[in-house]
C-alpha cells in the first residue's frame, strides 16, 4: 500500500535556505544540501525546494544548486520558482530535479503543462495552486504568491490541469497560509475526490494534529510544511508516528 | 569497471549520482565491447517501454544484452525491456525474464500511476541482503511486471500484486527506484556491486 507522504518546503534565496533554525547536527542549516541531507535522514519522503530569488544571478545560481541537491541527496525531490518556459523546465531536469512545480506561469500559459509533460511525463509535473475563498464560499486561484486575484474557480481549474497532464497538485489556501490554524479540510475532501492525481497539502500546519487531519478526513495524498520543521516543532518521525498511531500508512 | 547502458533513454543523471555517492566510479556506454568487458552492468530506462526498445534496437544492443555474462541490473523501463513483452506500446522485448508487462487497471483507491513509496515483501535473493520485509522503496509508473518464477520480491498496488524485482541468472531488475529509495536503496545498490 502507497504510503501518505511528508514532505518539507525549503525556501532557497540567492542559493541558501531561508527559514530555519540551528539544528544540533548540522554546521550550516543555511545550506540546502546539508539541511535536505538532514531531512532525508530524519525521514522526510520527498523534499521540495523552492526559488525565492530576486535576482537573476541568484535565479542562475539556483541551477548549480539543484545540480548539487542532486548529486547530495538519495530520495526524489522537486524544484519550483520562477519557471516560465519549456526550456526553464529541460534546464532543472538536465541538473537532476525529479519534479519541477509550475504556478503562476500556468495560469498566463495553461499549454506549458501539456508541453512539459508531454515532453517529459506527467510524474514530473507538479502543478501549484493558490486559492482564496470569497465571502460567497467560492474558491478562485490567486497567482504572484496570493497577491493577485483571478476569476478562475478553484475546482475548473484543478480538473483542467489534470486533463492537461500534470502529474499531482500542490494546493496552498491563502486564506489559512501563514496562520498555523490548519488546513480547510473539507476543501480538500471535495478536492481529492475530484480527481484522479494525487493532492499535496500545503499552508496552514501548526501542529501535528493539523497533517494528520488533512491526510485522513482530507484524504490527501501528501502534507508538505516548513515552519513546524524547520523550527524544530516538530520532527518528521513525531508526525509519522502520530499518523501510524491513527492507522495511516506511513514510511517509518 | 561498472557500465551504465547509455542508450538515448531519459536522464541518466540520478543512476550516476547514487554511484557517485557510493564512492563507485562508473562509464557511460553503448559501446558493444565495452559492454562485454564491464563487471557490472546497469540498464536505468525512465519513459516508454516501446520506445526504450527500439533505441536499443538503434544501438545494435538487442542481441548483446540477454548475453552479457556478468551481473547485469535493470531498473523501472529497464526492467520492463528485459521481460518478454509489455503492453505500452504492445511491444515484444528481451525475453529474459519470463514474465510480461501489463497496465494497472484505473481504480479509485490505486490511482495510476503508481507513485510514491510503497512496500516491498517476499524478498529473496543476495540483492535484498540485510533488508527486511516491509521496507518501502520509492516507484514511480503505470505498467508493472505479473508475477512469474523470477520474481524475487513483490509490492501491492490496490488488487494488484506484481514483480518488485526479477531475477534470472546473472539478471536482476527492480521495478522500483533504488537510486531514489534512501538508505534502502543505497543498500539494495551496493549488494549488487558486490554480488
Amino acid at each position: 500500500m502507497l504510503t501518505k507522504r511528508i514532505i518539507p518546503c525549503l525556501d532557497v534565496k540567492e542559493g541558501r535556505t531561508v527559514k530555519g533554525i540551528h539544528f544540533e547536527q548540522l554546521t550550516d542549516v543555511g545550506d540546502p544540501v546539508e539541511l535536505g541531507r538532514h531531512y532525508a535522514r530524519s525521514g522526510a519522503d520527498e523534499l521540495v525546494y523552492l526559488d525565492i530569488s530576486a535576482t537573476q544571478q541568484g535565479r542562475n545560481t539556483f541551477t548549480q544548486l539543484v545540480e548539487r541537491i542532486a548529486d547530495g541527496i538519495n530520495i526524489p525531490f522537486t524544484v519550483g520558482g520562477g519557471i516560465g518556459t519549456l526550456a526553464d523546465a529541460a534546464r532543472l531536469l538536465d541538473a537532476g530535479a525529479d519534479k519541477i512545480s509550475i504556478n503562476s506561469a500556468a495560469v498566463r500559459q495553461p499549454e506549458l503543462i501539456d508541453q512539459i509533460a508531454g515532453r517529459y511525463g506527467s510524474q514530473f509535473v507538479v502543478v501549484a495552486i493558490d486559492a482564496r475563498q470569497d465571502e460567497s464560499g467560492t474558491w478562485h486561484i490567486t497567482t504572484h504568491g496570493g497577491t493577485r486575484s483571478t476569476s478562475i474557480e478553484l475546482f475548473g481549474w484543478a480538473r483542467e490541469v489534470q486533463e492537461r497532464g500534470a502529474g499531482e497538485i500542490l494546493l496552498t489556501s491563502m486564506n489559512h497560509d501563514g496562520t498555523r490554524s490548519g488546513y480547510p479540510i473539507q476543501l480538500f475532501a471535495a478536492l481529492t475526490q475530484s480527481l484522479r492525481i494525487p493532492v499535496i497539502a500545503s499552508g496552514g500546519a501548526g501542529s501535528v494534529d493539523h497533517i494528520v487531519e488533512v491526510l485522513t478526513q482530507g484524504h490527501a495524498d501528501a502534507a508538505l510544511a516548513a515552519s513546524i520543521f524547520h523550527y524544530g516543532e516538530a520532527t518528521i518521525r513525531q508526525v509519522k508516528e502520530t499518523l501510524a498511531e491513527h492507522h495511516v500508512p506511513v514510511r517509518l | 569497471m561498472i557500465a551504465i547502458i547509455d542508450y538515448g533513454m531519459g536522464n541518466l543523471r540520478s543512476v550516476e549520482n547514487a554511484l557517485h555517492r557510493l564512492g563507485t566510479e562508473y562509464e557511460l556506454t553503448a559501446d558493444p565491447v565495452r559492454l562485454q568487458q564491464a563487471d557490472r552492468v546497469l540498464l536505468p530506462g525512465v519513459g516508454h517501454a516501446a520506445e526504450a526498445m527500439a533505441r536499443l534496437q538503434q544501438a545494435r544492443l538487442t542481441e548483446l544484452i540477454p548475453n552479457l555474462r556478468r551481473p547485469v541490473l535493470g531498473i523501472c523501463v529497464g526492467l520492463q525491456v528485459l521481460c518478454r513483452h509489455s503492453a505500452e506500446g504492445d511491444c515484444d522485448c528481451l525475453g529474459v525474464f519470463d514474465t510480461f508487462v501489463r497496465r494497472f487497471p484505473d481504480s479509485d483507491e490505486a490511482k495510476v500511476p503508481h507513485m510514491g513509496w510503497n512496500s516491498i515483501g517476499n524478498l529473496d535473493g543476495k540483492l535484498f541482503a540485510g533488508i527486511s520485509g516491509g521496507t518501502h522503496v520509492y516507484y514511480v509508473h503505470s505498467y508493472y511486471p505479473a508475477l512469474c518464477p523470477d520474481t524475487v520480491a513483490t509490492t501491492r498496488h490496490g488488487d494488484c500484486l506484481f514483480s518488485a524485482a526479477l531475477k534470472y541468472e546473472n539478471f536482476y531488475a527492480t521495478q522500483f527506484h533504488p537510486e531514489k529509495s534512501g538508505e534502502v536503496g543505497e543498500r539494495i545498490l551496493r549488494n549488487f556491486l558486490s554480488l
